[in-house]
């Protein structure tokens, strides 16, 4: 009984690490006042930059970097539109991530059906070997231990250093923050193209590690969900770590009961993270001090300088 | 105020533009054929071998064709739409490729009298519509024998999508045919409730795996488990396509959907007037299924077992469901020596004994 209680975890921890990416990038972006529901669209266009690349120059330091780059790119065209052109958040988000989904297609199209030979994991002689907990904490791929850093160091970033807090200050009042001198453009777009970035290593994780090869449209939703996370997380990095964990555990766990033939509906299971999203919103639309503690008040908010 | 007019200027523009690329090829000559994708043509499964049909056709009739495909277009009113546009730009044969299309191409058809529409998997027709499917559970036969044999835990383990009668009736066919040459074998399902999630159905086949499946079968659309089958040094068959570059030593081999024959002679039908409503359910026999090469791994004696079954279904002396067959509960369902009728196939709704998973929930 005991002897799949390990692959299970290994295979929770891949089914996890392209949410905890993308959902901890929107989470920094959303904490600025900016909402962009283009995760999709970046992720997406991650995953196939990194496969191009990967299978192209054979290398996965090459591979992970522009996965990374290109999800900031799509995130620039973003940046522009919004905070240059003042073009509606959601609607441009919207765009970006059909824009994703068609420019991942047209770039793709010549890699399906070719294949990556997958992320080499990180191997320490006698740290690996310990059982049970070897090959989880000193057997995972780089992009898993960045996945985690990524979470440790936006939540470094927002509430102990002093860009941290004037990221959260424009995104709880953009003109008080322009008012006391800060540039709500520069460090929104800063921002943003991090969470590009971030958005990008989620689906370069995807198309490298979780299933090496290229197919359309392969990450299936992930930006939506991750986009329910950061309500879920209350906009906080270590809570949408812990949602990524408790989403793919819950799909991963389902399954394995399936196979004992354990009967829970898996309708019901898959449609938990989001049950638990709208129970979320709930409780803090119930108490509007809570709201104010916690999502950015200028949140979907343009910004125009009204000089 | 500006930004918006100039937004709106370009977006007619990007209308005009979409409208010249509808109506602007516009020729007397060549019949036009028309073609509705669920999918992107880059799926590797499903759609793309409906497109390989497509291009079979092009490749068949050369310029007296001339093909149109519409891709990932949703099972909603969109379908109407596109299917609209399809039938008012000159298209007198169009194929919809997905069971949701049904209601749509019979809705168009009856404002297009002088279209031929073909729709893929349903069930319903009219004087201008036809239907046509395959009968991939005689992939599924041949295939659960080669399982069957090759299985040293003596588990399947069945990735699937939806508790469908297709997908049913495929776990069945396995499972049947599988305990026909290995009495002691199991099959194990996970329905991951997507026909396409390469992330989901990689994670389910990694839990068969982990729970001691040797052998992957799969009724989605990527690769994804077939690859997962690779990496661990277990054995798995390809669905839809050939899916050998995912997995060199995992695949025995694939039941192929081959759409291409039917495609090239429904064109042929309406260029020649022939073309008429009917219903198409073929299998092996005609090759709207195929199976890919068998692996080398195969032993030989493997290999005659499933080529013997393969021909017997070609010539009729094999049939996949033939009696008896028990439900789970152990009552006949189909009596010796009898075959199970098309319409007990069509509506299956139970599993057949041999599989010990409880009957999905509904």
């Amino acid at each position: 009984m005991l002897e799949w209680v390990l692959p299970a975890i290994l295979t929770i921890i891949t089914a996890s690490t392209p949410l905890v990416f993308a959902a901890v990038g929107e989470v920094l972006v959303e904490k600025s006042g900016v909402l962009n529901l283009g995760i999709e669209g970046m992720m997406v266009v991650g995953a196939i930059a990194a496969f191009a690349v990967g299978v192209t120059f054979e290398s996965a330091t090459l591979a992970i970097i522009s996965g990374a780059v290109a999800g900031a790119f799509l995130a620039f065209i973003f940046g522009l539109l919004t905070l240059n052109l003042l073009a509606n958040q959601v609607a441009t988000g919207l765009a970006l991530t059909i824009f994703g989904l068609g420019l991942s297609s047209l770039i793709g199209h010549s890699y399906v059906g070719k294949t990556f030979p997958g992320l080499p994991k990180l191997e320490i002689t006698l740290l690996t070997d310990i059982p049970f907990l070897g090959p989880i904490i000193f057997g995972q791929d780089i992009l898993v231990y960045l996945s985690i850093l990524s979470v440790f160091g936006v939540s470094w970033f927002l509430y102990r250093t002093r860009w941290g807090l004037i990221v959260r200050a424009i995104g709880e009042n953009h003109d008080a923050a322009y008012s006391i001198g800060y540039s709500v453009k520069f460090v929104r777009m800063i921002v943003i193209l991090i969470g590009g970035a971030l958005a990008g290593l989620g689906g370069s994780y995807l198309s490298l590690a979780y299933t090496p090869f290229w197919v359309e449209n392969m990450t299936a939703g992930r930006g939506w969900i991750a986009l329910a996370l950061v309500v879920f997380a209350s906009w906080k990095p270590g809570r949408a770590l812990l949602g990524a964990y408790l989403f793919g555990g819950i799909t991963i766990i389902q399954m394995h009961a399936q196979g004992f033939d354990v009967q829970i509906p898996a309708q019901v299971m898959s449609s938990l993270p989001y049950l638990a999203t709208i129970f979320v919103l709930v409780l803090i639309s119930r108490d509007s001090s809570r709201t104010l503690l916690n999502a950015p008040a200028c949140l979907g908010k343009n910004f125009q300088p009204s000089s | 105020m500006k930004q918006m007019k100039s937004l709106f200027n370009l977006s007619i523009a990007g209308f005009v533009i979409l409208a010249m690329g509808f109506f602007g090829a516009v020729k007397a000559d060549p019949l036009k054929v028309g073609f509705i994708y669920i999918g992107p043509t880059g799926d590797h499964g499903w759609t793309y071998e409906h497109d390989q049909g497509r291009i079979a056709i092009e490749k068949s009739l050369g310029s007296k064709v001339k093909t149109t495909y519409v891709e990932k277009v949703p099972e909603s009113a969109d379908a109407a739409r596109v299917l609209t546009k399809l039938a008012s730009s000159g298209h007198k044969l169009i194929f919809t490729t997905s069971f949701g299309y049904m209601n749509p191409t019979l809705k168009v058809a009856k404002k297009f009298p002088n279209v031929k529409f073909e729709h893929a998997t349903g069930y319903k027709r009219s004087k201008n519509v036809s239907t046509y499917s395959g009968r991939f559970y005689e992939g599924r036969h041949v295939a659960g024998l080669i399982a069957g044999k090759m299985t040293k835990n003596n588990v399947i383990g069945y990735v699937a999508s939806f508790p469908i009668p297709e997908v049913i009736r495929g776990i069945n066919a396995t499972i049947i045919a599988a305990r026909s040459v290995n009495p002691n074998v199991k099959i194990k399902i996970i329905w991951v409730y997507t026909w396409f999630d390469p992330g989901k159905e990689a994670d389910a086949a990694k839990a068969l795996i982990d729970q001691g499946a040797d052998i992957i079968m799969q009724h989605t659309d990527s690769p994804a488990p077939m690859q997962v089958a690779e990496k661990r040094g277990k054995l798995a068959f390809g669905q839809a396509s050939d899916m050998k570059a995912f997995g060199p030593k995992a695949q025995l081999t694939a039941i192929i959907d081959n759409w291409g024959p039917y495609y090239v002679q429904r064109t042929k039908d309406v260029m020649n007037g022939t073309w008429k409503s009917k219903d198409t359910w073929t299998g092996l026999k005609t090759g709207m299924v195929t199976m890919a090469p068998y692996n080398k791994s195969i032993p030989a004696d493997v290999v005659a077992i499933a080529e013997k079954a393969r021909k017997g279904i070609i010539d009729g002396s094999v049939h996949p469901f033939t009696g008896p067959i028990k439900n789970q509960a152990g009552k006949i369902v189909v009596k010796a020596g009898e075959r199970a009728s098309d319409g007990m196939l069509l509506g299956m709704n139970f599993y057949v004994e041999g599989v010990d998973s409880k009957y999905p929930a509904k």
